[in-house]
């Protein structure tokens, strides 16, 4: 017995937790041990899996004992095992911090009784999509963690939430619905939805139909992973949400839309048709995503943008198609998925202490809190890319697979890769600047809680208003830990990056994947070019 | 056999009109679009999976040709209840809207009108006297004026006009009264 056949539990556990702590809505504190206990379970397990895959190879799990290409099949390989792993621990430190503000602000408040079944429904929903080895399974985790996360987005139901909630629900379902439609012409073209089956026969459609159903899949998942043009909905719908929603919205949802990206290219669409305008849209991506997050003066906003930016690089990465592109989209998506998450726990809390997020209200906070500072340093050069951080170790292996493609679009995608982060060292100074250096006195509209006394803010006793902490422990103490696990991704970069260059390697192989799943006499279709039909033109 | 060009049709004039309706502003409107493809997309699985046969249940002496495809329905019947889960939730949301706002239309981002309407004029980069935000002040080398009070008989070239350094330094504080910032940036 392998322990990759344990795979479904990594969708099962999150589940089961939250169907535990939806009947036990009325016990906070029981509903914390269970949700938190049940995501450590599933991060273990998910521990092991990258392990055993890291020995054994590639595993499928045939669900209910259908056979493939009939049943749905998970398949657990390096790069969805290292997916799970990263946002498993991702997702935890945001569940920590989360109930580490439920706990500071009292739960009668806001609704937060069904923020943990809903969070681990989420969670479940990014492990589907990460585990499935089925095109129609993929499309349930996606809906899965969707919904998920418009109760999270609207948490509460205030007016700016229920406004962006409008605008990412539309777009989302519409996003969803060309999935869907996706899917139904596939199907109707081949006759399967596994995915190691259509990589089979997808060989066989003439050229004009394969570039349809693969435009239709880039569409639909380019507005999940918010590649420009289709990254409007995000700056416009993350900023208004609890600070951990975004949070873990900002690590794992566009990050799955990638993870899709990525399968669709290396296992059903091989090949080098698509990665001119690929280049041409990550290219704007990275510079319109960065323009946008200049002209931010609230943190949150800015760092949506910035986010927004930085997926352009991964698809920079994707639309090489080379081993060592691949393997550097692979490290990036890994350092961004914890970067952005722990920058954005931070700005919660830099908004907890200084009453506002905005830089036009805040201001020497370097010297009201040194640890805030601290908390936000780190990851905010990491996300600029400074050496010798893992933002510059990604980025340096983007520019060096870039430059060894040597076509010129390559040369422009390289430049504007280092364009992009230079302009995120001068947003993320100009964040530095205001909200940590200057005097608080020079804030053009000071935050009145900014201004309370020392004496005050350590209590927490905002004037009027009844006492909250300011920083609590549990939430310092969960960013903090996922700030450390970022210097950790640096400190290891070296065994990571092999990782993501062999799970790279894997995937434009295709053989592992598809015997896996198909068995070891399966035929892997060559890469070259499709068969083109007879008699056409 | 034929092709069933019924299906197909309404398939069309569902998808014609859902996205003619999501274009609108109205949230109602809207959610009406997003059932209508949801439907259409529907009929468009079951038109993938070929022609009308018997209903796919195992006997023994028929071809396995004559049976209707199941999957595509197994995927129909998912794509219904997401539907209608989305769908319930997308008029929770719509009520909701109603209750706060007393409006059925999609509203506007405040906090992007209001970047959109910040000129670019920036009193701490693009003034003639730079203000001085940081904590360290720079320190004049000449103790004479270490005290931080300018010259009063120095002046500046502040856009087309000369005014004294002191009133222009007092202008460009950020937050003062004195500068209205134009549209286009810069000050009047």
């Amino acid at each position: 017995m392998n322990i990759a056949s344990f795979a479904p539990l990594a969708v099962v556990l999150p589940i089961l937790g939250a169907a535990l702590t939806f009947l036990l809505i009325r016990q906070p504190r029981a509903q914390r041990t269970v949700s938190i206990a049940l995501l450590s379970l599933t991060l273990l397990l998910e521990c092991l899996l990258l392990a055993s895959v890291w020995q054994g190879g590639t595993a499928a799990v045939n669900i209910g004992g259908w056979l493939p290409p009939w049943g749905i099949v998970l398949v657990v390989d390096q790069f969805s095992s290292l997916m799970l792993v990263v946002s498993s621990t991702v997702s935890l430190a945001v569940l920590v911090y989360a109930t580490g503000q439920g706990m500071a602000d009292g739960d009668r408040d806001a609704p937060v009784s069904i923020f943990h079944p809903t969070y681990l429904i989420l969670v479940a929903g990014v492990s589907n999509a990460f585990l499935s080895g089925d095109l129609f399974n993929l499309y349930v985790g996606f809906e899965i963690l969707l919904t998920a996360s418009y109760v999270l987005m609207t948490l509460g139901g205030t007016g700016p939430r229920i406004r962006a909630g409008v605008t990412y629900v539309v777009v989302s379902v519409v996003s969803s619905l060309l999935f869907l439609i996706a899917i139904a012409m596939i199907y109707g073209a081949t006759g399967t939805i596994n995915m190691a089956d259509l990589a089979v026969k997808l060989m066989d459609l003439d050229q004009g139909t394969r570039n349809l159903l693969h435009v239709l899949l880039l569409v639909a998942f380019g507005i999940k992973a918010a590649v420009f043009p289709l990254s409007f909905w995000l700056p416009d719908s993350y900023p208004t949400a609890p600070a951990p929603v975004t949070a873990v919205f900002a690590g794992l949802l566009t990050k799955v839309g990638v993870y899709a990206m990525v399968r669709t290219e290396t296992l059903l669409f091989p090949g080098d048709t698509f990665n001119a305008p690929l280049m041409v849209a990550a290219l704007l991506t990275m510079v319109v995503g960065i323009l946008g997050a200049l002209a931010q003066s609230d943190i949150k906003r800015l760092l949506s943008f910035t986010l927004v930016s930085h997926i352009g690089y991964m698809v920079f990465g994707l639309a090489m198609s080379s081993v060592a592109g691949l393997g550097a989209a692979v490290f990036y998506v890994a350092h961004h998925i914890t970067i952005q998450t722990s920058l954005f726990l931070v700005t919660g809390l830099i908004e907890r202490r200084a009453g506002s997020s905005s830089v036009d209200r805040i201001a020497g906070l370097a010297k009201l809190s040194p640890l805030l500072a601290v908390l936000f340093f780190v990851p905010a050069m990491n996300l600029a890319g400074i050496p010798p951080l893992s933002g510059f170790l990604g980025k340096l292996g983007l520019l060096q697979a870039g430059v060894s493609l040597g076509t010129p679009l390559a040369y422009a995608l390289v430049a504007g890769g280092v364009l992009t982060s230079l302009l995120t060292l001068l947003a993320i100074a100009r964040v530095w600047n205001r909200a940590f250096w200057r005097k608080p006195e020079d804030a053009e509209h000071p935050d009145p809680v900014l201004l309370a006394a020392p004496a005050d803010a350590a209590t927490g006793d905002r004037a009027g208003q009844r006492n909250v902490t300011l920083l609590p422990r549990t939430m310092v103490g969960s960013t903090l830990g996922l700030v450390l696990f970022g210097v950790a991704l640096t400190v290891f970069a070296g065994p990571l990056f092999r990782v993501a260059g062999q799970s790279a390697e894997e995937m434009l192989d295709r053989s592992a994947y598809i015997h896996a799943v198909l068995g070891d006499e399966a035929p892997v279709p060559p890469i070259a070019q499709p068969l083109r039909q007879e008699g056409g033109k | 056999m034929s092709v069933n060009l019924t299906l197909l049709t309404v398939m069309g004039a569902l998808y014609a009109c859902g996205i003619y309706l999501i274009l609108e502003r109205s949230l109602t409107r809207v959610l009406l679009g997003l059932m209508l493809l949801a439907n259409a997309t529907n009929l468009l699985i079951l038109a993938t999976g070929g022609y009308a046969g018997l209903a796919p249940l195992f006997k023994k002496d028929t071809a396995a040709g004559d049976y209707s495809d199941p999957l595509p329905q197994a995927l129909i019947l998912t794509s219904i209840v997401i539907s209608f889960a989305v769908t319930a939730f997308m008029l929770g949301i719509i009520y909701r809207t109603w209750v706060l706002a007393r409006q059925d239309d999609i509203q506007d981002d405040a906090e992007d009108r209001r970047v959109a309407e910040t000129p670019s004029f920036d009193a701490e980069d693009d003034a003639v006297i730079p203000a001085e935000t940081s904590e360290f002040p720079l320190v004049a080398a000449d103790p004479a004026e270490a005290d931080g009070a300018p010259d009063p008989s120095d002046t500046v070239q502040a856009g087309a006009r000369r005014m004294p350094a002191v009133d222009a330094a007092a202008e460009e504080q950020p937050g003062s009264r004195n500068i209205t910032p134009a549209p286009e940036g810069g000050t009047e």
